[in-house]
């Protein structure tokens, strides 16, 4: 019982190495990008879940709660959320950029570029 | 207002960076992004010094006070750390400008934003310094990372776009490892500030979510300051680069994040549960050996130089952590004396090789060949880092290298300390390769005769230089603050 009361944890657990392994795994620059992101966002229900009691309500005193979640962990990973935002936007520019470099968004074939590049 | 120094620390760059993406492109706006660094500068001295003077200097972020609003905290750690790379963020800044406007490829219309995303990047590293939560170290450490990545992706080489990518990549997945960490942290103690982490630890130190949230931490930090078999971003990154750049992150960049690993291992988990419990030290040794060994080896068969300065900084973060894995006073000593030492010497030898650069183009051996005789000061600046990394006697290098092997022989491994030597030759290999083609073999055909490097590059190189040579006479900057820092960390001492 307890397994399945985790569940959010365990969606954690499974976004999370789904993420990283598409990262290592992929050689498309944008799907590696898309990898990172689930990666993140895992990390976003990690930090959601860790908040939230069951039955709790928002923090705000009005005498009629008496159990309230924890605000701390969301507004952490709301600044988490932007970041992650940054980090894509500045990828996908980055993938932009070396598309026009390369012409190819492969990470084989750039490579394959840079080798003779280097001869 | 003194007692606003920490928060000034990081706040004057971060309101100075939007104003100079603001400014048109010209003298002003590096004349504004100049008087900021400088002004981080004085702001980072006048703290040590306080800091020398009065012990710890605790600073309530708006006034909320510690536990649950943002603490920065300077201690002697912190202020010699934000010494040196305020202290690097201003020379490379003066050698910047010569750069920016001749030799990057970048519209001139984009100027100042290159002034900007610097400032953003000294902003977030100086932030993860002085900050005393840790929440707060992952903010600054992206702020500083994605500054970081921007400012690599300008090189010339279109391969500063691959290798700004990949280090993006493994940037994040470190920093999210970071971030994991923290979280369990959080869900074990409910805190996030520094020292009040450190009081709650014990209690729930041995418990799974702990130990986990020490080996994500353990990744994500080794991820950022490119601990052998994690740094393969880092030779690439360093390489294409432009060469303000290099020399601002590869003095800077991985010193903060080794700074980071001190402050997580020693303050918040304690040396007693990190190296005592943990046995962190069984596992960094060997991989500071390996890397100190490998990537000199790597470096001597490097033909672009940069490179070779790149794989040598693989190398160079090994003797910290080196150090670091010893856990005594003199190790720790040994590692945050490097820390100084390395940022001079490697900022001395890539803006020598940025002099190079601007007038030659290139920064390959062959195309390098009788350079010296062609820029003799430029060469000179390049001798002397060289000599610092080496770290022959007299110059900064030597200060760390020799305590370096005292605490190896202390703790009575003598094997590492005829290591520490023996990799310190391999030094002597690749330095001398450039200094031998740069001085005893003729010019190529078909190169340019084109004198030596502009004055406003010539100061900043030769002002890192003279560094080199000033701590390794007078130590009781690099030696001195370090060992009262190491004290600090390992909690022995006043």
């Amino acid at each position: 019982m307890q397994i399945l009361g985790l569940y959010n944890y365990w969606i954690f657990i499974v976004l999370m190495m789904c993420g990283f392994y598409v990262v290592i795994s992929r050689g498309n620059l944008v799907k590696k990008l898309v990898g990172l992101n689930i990666f993140q966002t895992s990390v976003f229900i990690l930090y959601i879940s860790m908040g939230k009691i069951a039955g709790g309500t928002a923090p705000i005193l009005t005498g009629m709660a008496t159990i309230y979640s924890n605000p701390v962990p969301h507004v952490l990973i709301l600044t988490a959320i932007v970041v992650g935002i940054a980090t894509t936007a500045l990828g996908l520019a980055l993938v932009v950029r070396i598309h026009e470099a390369y012409g190819t968004i492969e990470e084989d074939e750039i490579h394959a570029q840079s080798e003779d590049e280097a001869l | 207002m003194t007692e606003h120094l920490p928060v000034l620390q990081v706040v004057v760059p971060l309101i100075a960076a939007p104003l100079c993406a603001l400014l048109r492109p010209g003298r002003a706006v590096w004349l504004l992004a100049m008087v900021t660094c400088a002004l981080c500068l004085l702001i980072a001295a006048l703290l040590l010094d306080r800091v020398l003077a009065q012990g710890v200097i605790s600073y309530a972020m708006g006034g909320w006070p510690a536990p649950w609003g943002i603490e920065y905290r300077v201690d002697a750690a912190n202020a010699y750390m934000l010494l040196i790379v305020a202290a690097i963020g201003a020379v490379v800044m003066a050698f910047a400008r010569t750069v920016v406007e001749q030799r990057i490829r970048l519209p001139a219309s984009k100027q100042p934003w290159f002034y900007a995303t610097y400032l953003l990047c000294l902003t977030g590293l100086l932030g993860m310094i002085v900050t005393g939560d840790a929440f707060n170290v992952f903010v600054f450490l992206e702020i500083s990372s994605l500054s970081s990545y921007v400012l690599i992706s300008i090189g010339r080489d279109r391969r500063a776009l691959t290798a700004a990518y990949q280090y993006l990549i493994m940037g994040t997945i470190g920093a999210t490892f970071i971030l994991i960490g923290i979280g369990f942290l959080y869900v074990m103690t409910g805190t996030l500030n520094m020292a009040d982490l450190a009081a709650r630890l014990p209690a729930v130190a041995d418990t799974r979510t702990v130990r986990a949230a020490f080996a994500f931490l353990t990744i994500g930090i080794s991820l950022k300051l490119a601990l052998f078999p994690l740094h393969l971003w880092l030779p690439n990154a360093y390489a294409y680069a432009p060469s303000a750049v290099t020399a601002f992150l590869a003095a800077t960049a991985t010193k903060v994040a080794i700074y980071v690993l001190l402050r997580f291992f020693f303050t918040i988990f304690g040396a007693q549960f990190s190296f005592g419990t943990m046995r962190l030290d069984a596992i960094l040794l060997p991989l500071a050996l390996a890397g100190i060994f490998s990537a000199s080896v790597v470096a001597i068969f490097q033909t672009n130089v940069k490179r070779m300065l790149a794989y040598s900084s693989v190398a160079q973060i090994g003797y910290m952590i080196l150090g670091i894995s010893l856990v005594s006073v003199t190790g720790l000593t040994a590692a945050i004396s490097h820390l100084f030492n390395h940022a001079l010497m490697k900022g001395t030898l890539f803006m020598a090789l940025g002099c190079v650069s601007f007038r030659i183009g290139a920064v390959s051996l062959d195309r390098m060949a009788g350079v010296g005789r062609i820029m003799p000061w430029t060469m000179g600046a390049f001798v002397i880092g060289g000599l610092s990394l080496i770290g022959v006697p007299m110059t900064a290098g030597f200060v760390s290298k020799w305590y370096l092997i005292l605490g190896a022989l202390e703790r009575g491994w003598w094997p590492v300390a005829l290591l520490v030597l023996f990799t310190s030759l391999l030094a002597v290999v690749y330095i001398w390769r450039v200094v031998e083609t740069a001085y005893f073999q003729p010019a190529p055909e078909g190169r340019a005769t084109t004198g030596e490097a502009p004055l406003a590059l010539l100061v900043p190189t030769w002002t890192l230089a003279l560094a080199n040579l000033y701590f390794g006479l007078d130590t009781s900057l690099n030696a001195g603050v370090a060992r009262r820092a190491a004290e600090a960390l390992l909690g022995v001492g006043p």
